[in-house]
């Protein structure tokens, strides 16, 4: 095969942070006009080989080609000029502008010192139709959904005539619905002649969509393989090292009495002048897991921050092991036995700045066994560190010392996860807790939260992973705009249904009363 | 072997980070002495850098009087910076700390250490001000402290001044009475350091700020409270999330800083190192806001504050030795004032020596790499 076939090159890349090799001699190679996957776990360095082929990282050694040439890359600017172009999973967009101002803006077209956005907008409509890009150029970014601010993002890349696009976890915001379109688009973009780049960890959209994949682990460059020789099964093992489970190892709940009983709660917005939460009432039984489902922004942020105190409800009642915990702080929910593992780990879940250590104490510090008269027993916070480090396989550069900011995230996660589940609670409260995280991760924590479940123990999760709310839970309650429209279990439902029910097309009457 | 040497040389490296500011600031200082006189430049160089030890003992003596008050007003800044707030009102509290004192010491002749713990709740009360309008009216505590300082200012020297009748006030010198010759029991004790230095100023304040300094470090790094207080300052929303009271937080935060400064300005002004104009005193005291760059210098790290202190008050003190003949002493402030400047680049710094330390290791680890091919157990 001749060098030409490739479009970019990435040989023999190497990269070292302080104490970690992130990439160690990898080698991706990108055909044109292909989709290209890129899999791996979580701090298994995709996003550092990507970060390096953008421009933000330079590589301690190997060389970058472009169609057969050497290129140095040395920032964003250089990596656009090549025609390399990104989505970032976070998306970089200017929230009060327009899609338009969006897509023009750095490249903007002027005529003398006024811009001139008719040429532009002519483009853009081009290329929203020669591709299936449905958006409305004029729209402000804020009020569009987050599958019509990815299709911007992709309208930037080609705006700029950028042949090769990578795609960083693009479907991890994503609906069902949103997901299927986002494929078709990247096999249409494909088919144009564009070469792509598809960072993930989820293997079926792997098998649906790419042509090849590479796949690394731990920094190290494992192989590439043709999709169509492949399997689901294969590329897991390739990518954890051995065999993953796909189905979540469980039998059927035998709940008991119930733990949680939440009554006609109401959650003001912060966004808008409705209630986020409306007259949500529903029990949670010791010994299964209820899982609330619904597309994000249906007002599961608000309910699970006022169910853990973090927000004011403004009615409604929430029973605790029989007590009424309406008016409980922060702490004396914690202390009655409700672990959260919140929604934004960088938001809620760590001190960023802390070391690994100081955050796995963050709820417990004030804790005998942590303090006496004030003062942090550090050998006993070491201790526990190290034994969650061990007991939770929680990876870092320096061990309990590590700066969690330091951390990759789905390390950070565990190190939450670990913590939570430690503490032994009655309710676990789980928001989105495999969010980002790869199989081996997601596997690993399916089965912790199971486990918590067959203890006795009560779990609450919250997801937006179709999948995740199939497998994992007993009781599905969907969310809504706000309410409870839908109580389903997941053996005597398809998720087909349960998609309507996230997408308010179908609406039961709950019974205020739901207990199974 | 490889972990250890990175976690010691982090801090080795805010040192040195420090050291390369004060290097900078200094060449500056002597550029600046050299445009101004060439000829007198080296002679007022050498008495800058000298210090305090241009004039042995006296020198060496008043620059620990100075250091003193200077560790507190640092420590103040330090402390609010951990939990994420910037106390620009060292300077007032410090203010209500020298009114607390002098009130305790000329008009009610209390044992020093009694008008040392006045000074600390005087100033601990215009501390505790900016804290509660940030805590329960979200007022960012940089404006209500700059207010609280003109306000704190102006209404000492009312209550010292009073239309030349105040108690406190001596018409003969237009200042407070010196207090060692109204209340001998409120001077803090020196305990023979006068005679050291031969000085009238040089007494235990030093010890107390040094010993307050450990104490602050202590708080900070090895209890519960400063755990609580760093995480709210780190991240407020993950703090709320572990159940820590924020809003207590911020007030307890600028209170201790308050007092922390107020502290400073008992120390200072029961040492007898000079009294209060209240018809001069129309700036605010510049030991309040010499604060703020000793916790830069520092880093906000408690034991550096009386590193940065002692070297802040030895070119000021520097700085009053030059020839005013050829220069004006503000000179020293110039100095320190760059310093100061290259502190916000403390950090660029930190990151340039990295770096450095980096590609040489680098370099070092490449030659060993050719000896030892198989080595993959390094990313871990």
């Amino acid at each position: 095969m001749g060098n030409n076939d490739y479009i970019i090159e990435m040989l023999n890349i190497t990269k070292e942070f302080p104490g970690i090799k992130a990439n160690d001699n990898v080698t991706l190679q990108l055909k044109k006009g292909e989709i290209h996957a890129l899999l791996g776990e979580n701090g298994a360095g995709k996003s550092t080989l990507m970060s390096i082929l953008f421009g933000l990282y330079q590589p301690t050694s190997g060389m970058i080609k472009k169609n057969g040439k050497e290129v140095k890359i040395n920032n964003p600017n250089d990596a656009n000029a090549l025609n390399i172009g990104m989505v970032h999973q976070h998306f970089k967009l200017v929230e009060c502008f327009s899609v338009l101002d969006n897509i023009i803006l750095g490249i903007e077209p002027t005529k003398g010192l006024f811009l001139s956005k008719k040429g532009a907008r002519d483009k853009v409509v081009a290329l929203s139709d020669k591709y299936g890009l449905k958006v409305d150029p004029d729209a402000i970014i804020s009020d569009i959904t987050v599958g019509m601010q990815q299709r911007t993002e992709i309208l930037k890349m080609l705006y700029r005539d950028n042949e090769i696009l990578i795609f960083d976890e693009p479907t991890a915001v994503l609906t069902p619905q949103e997901i299927e379109e986002l494929m078709k688009i990247m096999k249409n973009l494909a088919k144009e002649g564009k070469s792509i780049l598809f960072i993930t960890h989820k293997l079926n959209e792997i098998m649906e969509t790419a042509d090849r994949c590479t796949i690394l682990r731990k920094g190290k460059y494992i192989g590439t393989v043709d999709i169509k020789d492949t399997t689901k099964e294969e590329l897991s093992k390739m990518m954890v090292g051995r065999n993953v489970n796909f189905k979540v190892d469980k039998q059927p709940a035998k709940p008991t009495e119930t733990v949680l009983k939440i009554e006609n709660m109401t959650v003001p917005s912060k966004m808008h002048k409705n209630n986020a939460v409306k007259n949500v009432s529903f029990n949670v039984r010791r010994g299964e897991i209820v899982c609330i489902a619904g597309i994000d922004g249906n007002g599961q942020t608000e309910f699970v921050h006022a169910l853990t105190g973090l927000e004011k409800m403004t009615e409604g009642k929430i029973f605790f092991d029989g007590a009424d915990i309406t008016n409980a702080s922060i702490r004396e929910r914690s202390k009655s036995g409700i672990s959260h593992i919140p929604e934004d780990r960088h938001k809620h879940g760590l001190v960023l700045d802390y070391t690994l250590e100081q955050n796995m104490v963050l709820q417990r510090y004030w804790d005998t066994e942590f303090q006496k008269g004030g003062f942090i027993k550090q050998g006993a916070v070491r201790a526990f560190a190290e034994r969650l480090i061990d007991q939770y396989d929680v990876r870092s550069g320096q061990g309990p010392i590590t700066i969690a900011r330091s951390m990759s995230g789905g390390n950070q996660q565990k190190a939450i996860i670990a913590r939570e589940i430690d503490k032994n609670p009655d309710l676990l409260v789980a928001v989105q807790p495999t969010r980002g995280l790869d199989v081996g991760a997601i596997e690993y924590i399916h089965s912790q939260l199971v486990a918590q479940r067959d203890k006795g123990k009560a779990v609450l999760l919250v997801s937006l992973e179709l999948d995740e709310v199939m497998n994992v839970s007993d009781r599905i309650l969907v969310m809504y705009e706000g309410e409870i429209v839908g109580q389903l279990y997941p053996d005597k439902t398809t998720v087909e249904e349960l998609g309507l029910y996230m997408a308010g097309a179908k609406k039961d009457v709950v019974p205020a009363e739901m207990n199974s | 072997m490889k972990k250890k040497k990175v976690d010691l040389s982090s801090g080795a490296l805010s040192v040195l980070a420090s050291l390369i500011c004060i290097a900078v600031g200094l060449i500056v200082g002597l550029i600046i002495l050299y445009c101004i006189n060439a000829e007198q430049a080296i002679d007022g160089f050498t008495r800058i850098v000298k210090g305090g030890f241009y004039l042995m003992p006296k020198g060496l003596g008043s620059v620990l009087a100075q250091t003193a008050p200077l560790i507190m007003t640092g420590l103040s800044v330090a402390f609010a910076f951990k939990t994420g707030l910037f106390n620009i009102g060292a300077a007032g509290q410090y203010t209500l700390g020298a009114l607390g004192a002098l009130y305790f010491a000329l008009v009610l002749h209390a044992p020093w250490w009694l008008c040392l713990i006045a000074a600390m709740l005087f100033g601990a009360v215009w501390g505790a001000i900016p804290g509660l309008f940030k805590a329960y009216f979200n007022v960012n505590e940089v404006i209500t402290a700059i207010m609280f300082n003109w306000i704190g200012l102006y209404a000492v020297n009312e209550i010292i001044y009073k239309g030349t009748i105040g108690d406190m006030y001596d018409m003969k010198t237009t200042k407070t009475y010196t207090i060692r010759s109204v209340s001998a029991g409120s001077v803090i004790p020196d305990l023979g350091l006068n005679s050291v230095f031969n000085t009238k100023s040089t007494t235990i304040a030093i010890f107390i700020a040094i010993a307050i300094a450990i104490i602050v470090y202590i708080v900070i790094n090895k209890t519960t409270f400063g755990y609580e207080l760093k995480a709210c300052g780190h991240n407020k929303d993950a703090a709320k999330y572990a159940g820590i009271n924020d809003k207590k937080n911020i007030v307890l935060s600028m209170t201790i800083a308050g007092a922390l400064s107020g502290i400073g300005a008992g120390l200072y002004y029961l040492s007898g190192v000079a009294e209060w104009n209240p018809q001069v005193s129309t700036a605010l005291p510049a030991m309040g806001f010499n604060g703020i760059p000793v916790a830069l210098l520092a880093l906000s790290n408690p034991i550096g504050v009386i590193f940065a202190a002692l070297f802040v008050s030895h070119i000021t003190v520097g700085g009053g030795y030059l020839p005013t003949k050829y220069f004006q002493p503000e000179i020293a402030d110039v100095i320190i004032a760059v310093i100061i400047y290259l502190c916000a680049f403390v950090m660029l710094f930190k990151g340039f020596v990295v770096n450095m330390i980096a590609s040489k290791r680098k370099n070092a680890a490449d030659a060993n790499a050719e000896k030892k091919t198989n080595d993959g157990k390094g990313a871990a």
